[in-house]
This record gives structure tokens, C-alpha cells and sequence, in this order.
């Protein structure tokens, strides 16, 4: 079974924040929410890069491990869904949480936090029926057979979804591409023992 | 405008496609001299090991950005899986380990020396221990704090029992309502049990017999009752610990019940640990103090429900405070009659 997973490609990422609309638009989420996030590091200076982030699947997910109602959960293809009728709101989630994924709506006092929300990949959630769904989740792109429309409408597409092993391909032949040495990520001092990739052109 | 301005500007197109082809030509040029050694020299050193190590560690520098409203995650929120450790190897093993040892420990204890009978038989006179304030605010405290204690420990460890056993639909309603009281009546727990320190604070100062105390096991080694004052050694301790520990996992769980006054998720997640840490030991100790004021010393369950004690529960555990209240005895029928009309047989004085 394939493993799904996002792979945002920095030296194509260009800051647009489309991804960031896109998910808005194709998934209505609550307001104050924002699933996904676009972080500029050095911004303004010559090294300034950009990288998209939201809820990055992981195998190992600190958030499922942490959580007390079981509200987090692994499909089979490895996306992380969530399910909004056991959610309490403790937070937990977003202590662990290595890309600050999980948000809550904050519309009650003192900050008390809401049902948690965060990408699901554009893969819905459990739901009783396809309106339901939609309004608690999102968008079910991936039972229509569509990637996530973050990465689907990504300008540069720099920001990659889909089955681990596609991805990986696609970033591995845009670095033989690229045709140096670290051209994953540029300016590696380990370039020549970390680049697999230019072993490989250099081979043919 | 007048038509003929297109066609004025028409003889600049030939210049114009010359230009594209000359720089097509350059670009070529450009492409053919193309050296991946030069292409990674000119290249925007980006991100090495050191920017990761840098976004790992949680620094963000003054040109960092992230698009989010209101945002003050890191790129990498490192500090997450060393939470995630700490509370999931050390903090949930402890809990069940301090929570379930304790129930073991006294009930053992109660099977092995038993219930701690009065070696002389009563007398009748009674001593007023506890005000009607402090027995209202002691069972205030103490029905808060074994909600708290059991909606805690339900939110530590309820997935593993609760979810199998009720199925989903129950089960979310529950987890709903155990969040709600936990964090509901959590600040008044707080609240309350300020209060109830503040008010027994001069019955708690250590004293020197306190040391005898210990040293005697509160009267477990040997058959001589330890001196003790109003309050023995023991409850000193308990207050104490309350005092301290009890505090800190208020404290630590107002970081967490109020998030609305800017504090990271770093700050929470200590805030959780010592939360945890805190109220599993406190709700291992509580259960020695439940035991020791219900089955575990007869006549002191008394003193906390009418208020009275016997004089000769007095002179045994609290000698120190029995020379001193000793005259002030009523008689036990004494009370009965100054008893308003009430038919429970707890007479209830209400002098504060």
C-alpha cells in the first residue's frame, strides 16, 4: 500500500502562499484556523528560503501517541486523520506536535480551545455522510482519486504530494537535474558523502 | 488617439525580435558553460546542517516568518518528543506505579496491623476540633479534589479501560465531561484549598517533637503514642506537601486551563509534567490520609464529620493539644441538647 506524504521542495517554494489559500478555499475551515503555513527563514537576506508546512503525516505521530481520547488516528496509506466527536480540547496534541499542525478555534473565554483541527491530507474524517464530512473536515479529495489541492496548485510545484516512493522520485530527478553536488539542499558542507543523486549522473 | 501611432511603432518589432534572439543566443551560451562546481558557488546557500540544527534548537532569528495569524510556533518544534518521552516513559508509568503501589500498601497494612483501636475506653466528654468553616471547607476541598483525581486519572489512563469497555458514543461523552469538570472546578479547588492552608496554617508550624514523630513512625515502632499538638507530625506533613506540591500543580494547571495569556507550547508542556508528577503523588498520599481518617484510627473520622472528638481520642493522639483544651470538655449530652432540632446524630456546633 502506498504511503502518502508531503515533500515541499524549499529551493522551488517562492513564498506565494497559494498553498495556504488553496487550503482555505478547498476546505472551509473554521476561522483563526489555518492548516497550513508557509515559514520564511532569514527573510530579506541573500540565504532567505521558504518552506510550506502543515500536518506532515509522520509514521510515529507524537500527536496519536499523546492524545487521551483516541481522537487521532492512522489510515492504512498513513495519513493522520482526527475525529471531531471524541476531540476534548486538551491540547496535548499540540504539545507534541513537531510542526505546530494542530490548531483550535478559540471562540470561547479564556482561550478555552475548541474541537482540534489540522490537514488531513485533503482526506476528510470520519463522518456519517459525505455533508457531514465536509463540514467538519473538509474537502474528501483522496476518495475522488485527487491529491491535495495545496500541492495540486502549487505555482512552482515545489510543494509534492503523494505516495512516499512517487515523490522521492520526482525530488531525486529534479536534483540529478539540477546537476551539483547538493542540489537537495544547496550549501551542504556534506554534499559529496550526502548526495546520492550526483553519484548517480555521475555514473550515468 | 490617433490610428496612426501603431503603425509609427511598427519598424521598432524587427529590433525588438533581434534583441530576443541575441539574448536566446546569450541564454545558450550561458546554458552550454553551465558547471555544476560554479552553478553550487553562485547557488543561495540556503539551508546546511547548521540552519537545521539552528530551527531544531528552537532559535528563530530576527528574519523569520511564518504566515500563520497569531503564530508563535518554531519551524520544528523539537521539544515536543522530549514531552512526548518524559509523559509517555516516566510520568504515566509513575502515576499507575505511586497510585495502584498505595492502594496495595494500605491494603496490606490494613490486613497485617489493622485498624488503630483507643487503648482506653471513652469517656463521654467531648472537645471541639474543627469549626464548622474548616469542616465546610475540608469537604469542600476534599470531594473537589477527588473529582479532580479521578477525572485526572481519567484523562491519563482513561483510553486504555473506558474506550473497550463503553464503546464510542459513551465514551466521548464522558471524555467531554471529565475535561469540563477537571478544568472547571479546578481553579476553585485552587481557590479553596488557598484558603483552607491559610486558615490551618498556625495548627501546622513544625516543632521540635515533630522530629520524635518520625523517628517513632507516628507510633508504629514501639507502643508509646508519640507527643504530638493539635496536629501530629504527620498531618504537618501532609499539610506541607500540600503546601507545596498542592501549589505548584494549581499553579501548573492554570498555565494550562487558561491559554489565553501568551504562554508557548514550551511553557505547557512543562506545565503538564509537573502537573502530572504533582497530583499522582498528591493522589497516592490523599489515599493514606483517607485511609487514616476512616478505617484506619477510630475516632478520627469524628472529629472531621461532627466537629467533636472523644477526650480520650485526644489525649492519645494529640496529648500536647489534650493539656491544653482539657477543661473546655463538654459532656456528650450537652451537645445533644444544644443540638438545634436536627435528628442526625452529628450535633453540629456552629461557632466558626
Amino acid at each position: 500500500m502506498a504511503t502518502m506524504k508531503f515533500m515541499c521542495d524549499a529551493e522551488r517554494c517562492i513564498e506565494c502562499n497559494g498553498c495556504v489559500t488553496a487550503c482555505k478555499n478547498a476546505n472551509e475551515v473554521e476561522w483563526g484556523v489555518q492548516r497550513r503555513r508557509v515559514v520564511t527563514l532569514n527573510d530579506g537576506e541573500p540565504s532567505e528560503v521558504s518552506i510550506s508546512v502543515a500536518c506532515m503525516h509522520c509514521d510515529d505521530a507524537p500527536c496519536i501517541a499523546v492524545c487521551p481520547t483516541e481522537t487521532l488516528f492512522q489510515r492504512d496509506d498513513g495519513i493522520v486523520l482526527h475525529d471531531k466527536d471524541l476531540c476534548i480540547g486538551c491540547g496535548y496534541c499540540l504539545y507534541a506536535c513537531p510542526f505546530g499542525a494542530p490548531q483550535f478555534p478559540k471562540q470561547n473565554a479564556f482561550g478555552e480551545r475548541g474541537k482540534m483541527d489540522k490537514c488531513t491530507f485533503c482526506a476528510g474524517g470520519p463522518a456519517e455522510t459525505k455533508e457531514e464530512e465536509y463540514q467538519k473536515y473538509g474537502a474528501n479529495r483522496i476518495a475522488e482519486g485527487k491529491l491535495p489541492l495545496c500541492a495540486e496548485m502549487c505555482s512552482t510545484k515545489a510543494l509534492l504530494a503523494g505516495d512516499a516512493q512517487e515523490v522521492a522520485d520526482i525530488f531525486r530527478q529534479r536534483v540529478v537535474q539540477r546537476g551539483h553536488k547538493d542540489g537537495g539542499w544547496s550549501g551542504n558542507p556534506r554534499a559529496d558523502a550526502d548526495s546520492l543523486a550526483y553519484d548517480a549522473t555521475q555514473q550515468g | 488617439m490617433s490610428k496612426s501611432t501603431p503603425w509609427r511603432a511598427l519598424w521598432q518589432l524587427p529590433l525588438l525580435v533581434l534583441a530576443l534572439v541575441a539574448s536566446l543566443g546569450l541564454a545558450q551560451f550561458a546554458l552550454a558553460q553551465a558547471d555544476p562546481d560554479r552553478e553550487a558557488a553562485t547557488a543561495v546557500p540556503a539551508l546546511d546542517a547548521d540552519a537545521w540544527r539552528q530551527i531544531k534548537s528552537g532559535e528563530t532569528g530576527p528574519n523569520y516568518r511564518d504566515s500563520r495569524f497569531d503564530s508563535n510556533y518554531n519551524l520544528i518544534n523539537a521539544s515536543g518528543e522530549t514531552w512526548r518521552q518524559l509523559r509517555e516513559r516516566w510520568v504515566s508509568p509513575f502515576g499507575v506505579i505511586v497510585v495502584v503501589g498505595m492502594i496495595v500498601v494500605i491494603a496490606v497494612f490494613y490486613l497485617v496491623v489493622g485498624r488503630k483501636k483507643l487503648d482506653e475506653p471513652l469517656t463521654g466528654r467531648k472537645l471541639l476540633r474543627w469549626s464548622l468553616v474548616v469542616r465546610s471547607l475540608h469537604w469542600t476541598v476534599a470531594t473537589l479534589f477527588i473529582l479532580l483525581a479521578l477525572t485526572g486519572l481519567n484523562l491519563a489512563y482513561g483510553k486504555a479501560v473506558f474506550r473497550p469497555l463503553f464503546g464510542d458514543g459513551f465514551w466521548a461523552a464522558m471524555m467531554s465531561g471529565t475535561k469540563l469538570i477537571h478544568n472547571y472546578l479546578g481553579p476553585l479547588f485552587g481557590v479553596l484549598l488557598v484558603i483552607l492552608l491559610l486558615r490551618l496554617l498556625a495548627h501546622n508550624i513544625p516543632r521540635k517533637h515533630d522530629l520524635a514523630w518520625f523517628a517513632k513512625g507516628g507510633g508504629l515502632v514501639g507502643k508509646e503514642h508519640p507527643d504530638a499538638g493539635f496536629a501530629n507530625a504527620g498531618e504537618k506533613l501532609w499539610y506541607w506537601l500540600l503546601a507545596t506540591a498542592g501549589i505548584a500543580v494549581i499553579a501548573s494547571g492554570l498555565v494550562m486551563d487558561f491559554p489565553n495569556y501568551g504562554q508557548v507550547r514550551d511553557t505547557m508542556q512543562w506545565a503538564n509534567i509537573i502537573h502530572a508528577v504533582g497530583a499522582f503523588g498528591l493522589t497516592a498520599v490523599a489515599l493514606g490520609h483517607i485511609y487514616i481518617g476512616t478505617l484506619g484510627t477510630e475516632g478520627s473520622f469524628e472529629g472531621m464529620a461532627s466537629g467533636y472528638v472523644d477526650a480520650t481520642w485526644a489525649k492519645e493522639h494529640h496529648n500536647l493539644w489534650y493539656e491544653e483544651v482539657k477543661d473546655q470538655a463538654v459532656p456528650e449530652e450537652q451537645l445533644a441538647e444544644s443540638r438545634p432540632t436536627s435528628e442526625g446524630d452529628a450535633p453540629a456546633p456552629r461557632s466558626g
